[in-house]
């Protein structure tokens, strides 16, 4: 029911978090932040990490938070931006760039839809002291736009174009998010995944297999498909 | 006459509108779900969402900053009369989608599929998409547009007269499952089936039965009707809930939409629209008077006719059957 909703262990988290912030936060926490975040996805890991762009002056020293998504924000006629919302995108996509991106920009936190693997977390996560937060719903964009407090940068706005850009906000009770993965690279998903899954053989059963196969797809319905 | 200016207008607030406003259809059936949702997890997360529908309409800024596919469905009548014809209609659709994409914002989410070319308004090569529909003896135009994300949820199966019943349910369970672990369909949602036609329009007929009917509505076919009802429930046991977490809650409503199809087969696809189900719908009379609504009535008597006369004669039932 609605009012267990209560119950949840809720922390603010004051960015750039030090160390030690994220010692003890459990999977299934819901997170609010305070300070400084910033965009990346798949356009400026390509800009940084396989074209060899410089990372923005100050960014490690400013956020270690990476929020995977893009801003409904518009650029006014006199240069101010104004943002609308915020709204995680699937993370999983991004495996392959996490580990250089980690060891390059410092980051501690992640935050996106849908979370990784478990062995993206136990592999690369873990080893760099990052903890992974999922975004609400998904669509939470309302919610985490209230706690944008500034714009503070746009870099490779011209070039990635709005969605792709990076974008440095400055923001205060930013949330709510749910830790997915800690420190340990205990994962939420994984954790409910494994209780749907004892439900899913009485679900199927009697249903006949269809008569044309597909190629290349798994029939395992405990399989997951990132 | 309707002229430029009135579909330009009231298609920049139907942009609007979808953004920022929950379906009011939608939201009681999640807060009808929020009441029997027993996964505490899960139930966090739709009263997360209700929080967010209150914020968006609050502020005046759009619930889901993921603008999905923005896209229209027009429904012309056959006496209507446009002043700038058909080709102005899609160029002042087109128009309100860059204006809106700035005015609202939403996120200039249309890029080229290979060189990822944006334009920054949610405009390029065939998109805004546009389907059409006609209604005989009216002179308005209804315009409806979705926004409604694409990376997951949705899928296409041939299955064969031979799979039945039973290829339906497993193929709909299958596509729940596979996209609702953690949640990558946001569901709970309305979830659209689309049963033969060909392959294309079993994919139009699933996406518009999941985005252009209103939670509660029940297809005119008792028997399919049954089904819709059916596979709700079966949806609502599967023991996951939003995004994923252990529950119930999946499956706000299903609606199934057929065409005829091919005698040796029975294509199916299924589409869940989102925890966001941005629609918003205007007709615009011929007098130029606007009026706003969330209900699209996308499927008419008329769309799902069987037979060549229209209105149905006796003569042409007979023949036709």
């Amino acid at each position: 029911m609605a009012s267990q909703q209560s119950k949840r262990n809720t922390v603010r988290l004051k960015l750039p978090v030090q160390p030690g912030d994220l010692e003890g936060l459990e999977i299934g926490t819901v997170v609010y932040l305070d300070g400084v975040i910033y965009t990346g996805r798949e356009g400026v890991y390509k800009k940084v990490l396989e074209q060899g762009a410089d990372l923005p002056e100050g960014l490690v020293e400013m956020s270690n938070v990476n929020f995977h998504c893009s801003p409904a924000a518009a650029v006014e006629p006199d240069g101010r931006y104004s943002v609308g919302g915020v709204t995680a995108t699937a993370s999983f996509r991004f495996s392959k760039w996490m580990a250089l991106w980690l060891k390059k920009s410092a980051a501690k936190i992640i935050i996106g839809k849908g979370g990784m693997s478990v062995e993206d977390y136990r592999d690369i996560l873990v080893p760099a002291g990052a903890i992974y937060l999922t975004t609400v719903g998904y669509g939470t964009g309302a919610l985490l736009g209230r706690g944008i407090k500034s714009v503070k940068a746009v870099h490779w706005l011209e070039e990635l174009g709005n969605a792709q850009a990076m974008w440095i906000f400055e923001v205060e009770n930013f949330g709510p998010f749910l830790v997915e993965s800690d420190l340990e690279g205990n994962s939420l998903f994984e954790q409910q995944g494994k209780l749907i899954n004892a439900n899913l053989e009485q679900l199927y059963k009697g249903l006949q297999a269809p008569a044309l196969s597909r190629y290349g797809e798994t029939d395992d319905r405990k399989d997951e498909l990132i | 006459m309707i002229d430029y200016q009135t579909i330009e207008t009231a298609a920049r607030q139907i942009m609007a509108n979808a953004a920022i406003d929950i379906p009011p259809d939608y939201r009681q059936g999640i807060e009808d779900m929020a009441k029997w949702e027993e996964g505490d997890l899960s139930c966090f997360v739709l009263q997360t969402m209700m929080d967010n529908w209150n914020a968006a309409s609050e502020d005046r800024r759009p619930m889901c900053a993921d603008t999905g596919l923005p896209r229209y469905y027009v429904k012309v009548g056959n006496n209507a009369r446009l002043t700038d014809g058909f080709t102005g209609l899609e160029r002042a659709l087109r128009s309100a989608t860059a204006l809106a994409t700035h005015d609202v914002p939403l996120r200039p989410n249309r890029v080229h599929p290979l060189w990822r070319t944006d334009h920054n308004n949610n405009v390029g090569i065939n998109s805004p998409e546009i389907d059409w529909s006609f209604e005989p003896d009216v002179d308005w135009i209804d315009i409806t547009t979705v926004h409604k994300g694409g990376l997951f949820g949705s899928d296409y199966r041939m299955l064969f007269p031979g799979d039945g019943i039973d290829g339906i349910k497993r193929f709909f369970l299958d596509t729940l499952v596979a996209f609702g672990k953690r949640g990558l369909a946001c569901q709970p949602a309305i979830v659209g089936i689309g049963l033969g036609g060909s392959k294309d329009i079993t994919m139009v007929l699933g996406k518009q039965a999941a985005c252009l009917r209103v939670v509660g509505d029940r297809n005119p076919d008792p028997k399919i009707a049954e089904l819709e009802l059916e596979l709700k429930k079966m949806g609502n046991s599967i023991g996951m809930g939003a995004m994923g977490f252990v529950g119930n809650a999946m499956v706000a409503d299903c609606h199934i939409e057929v065409g005829y199809t091919h005698t040796g087969g029975m294509p199916m696809s299924v589409h869940t629209f989102c925890l966001s189900s941005r629609r918003a719908t205007v007709r615009i009379h011929a007098d130029g008077t606007a009026e706003y609504r969330h209900d699209p009535e996308w499927f008419t008597p008329y769309m799902r006719r069987e037979t060549v006369e229209w209105p149905v004669s006796k003569a042409s039932e007979t023949r036709s059957v």
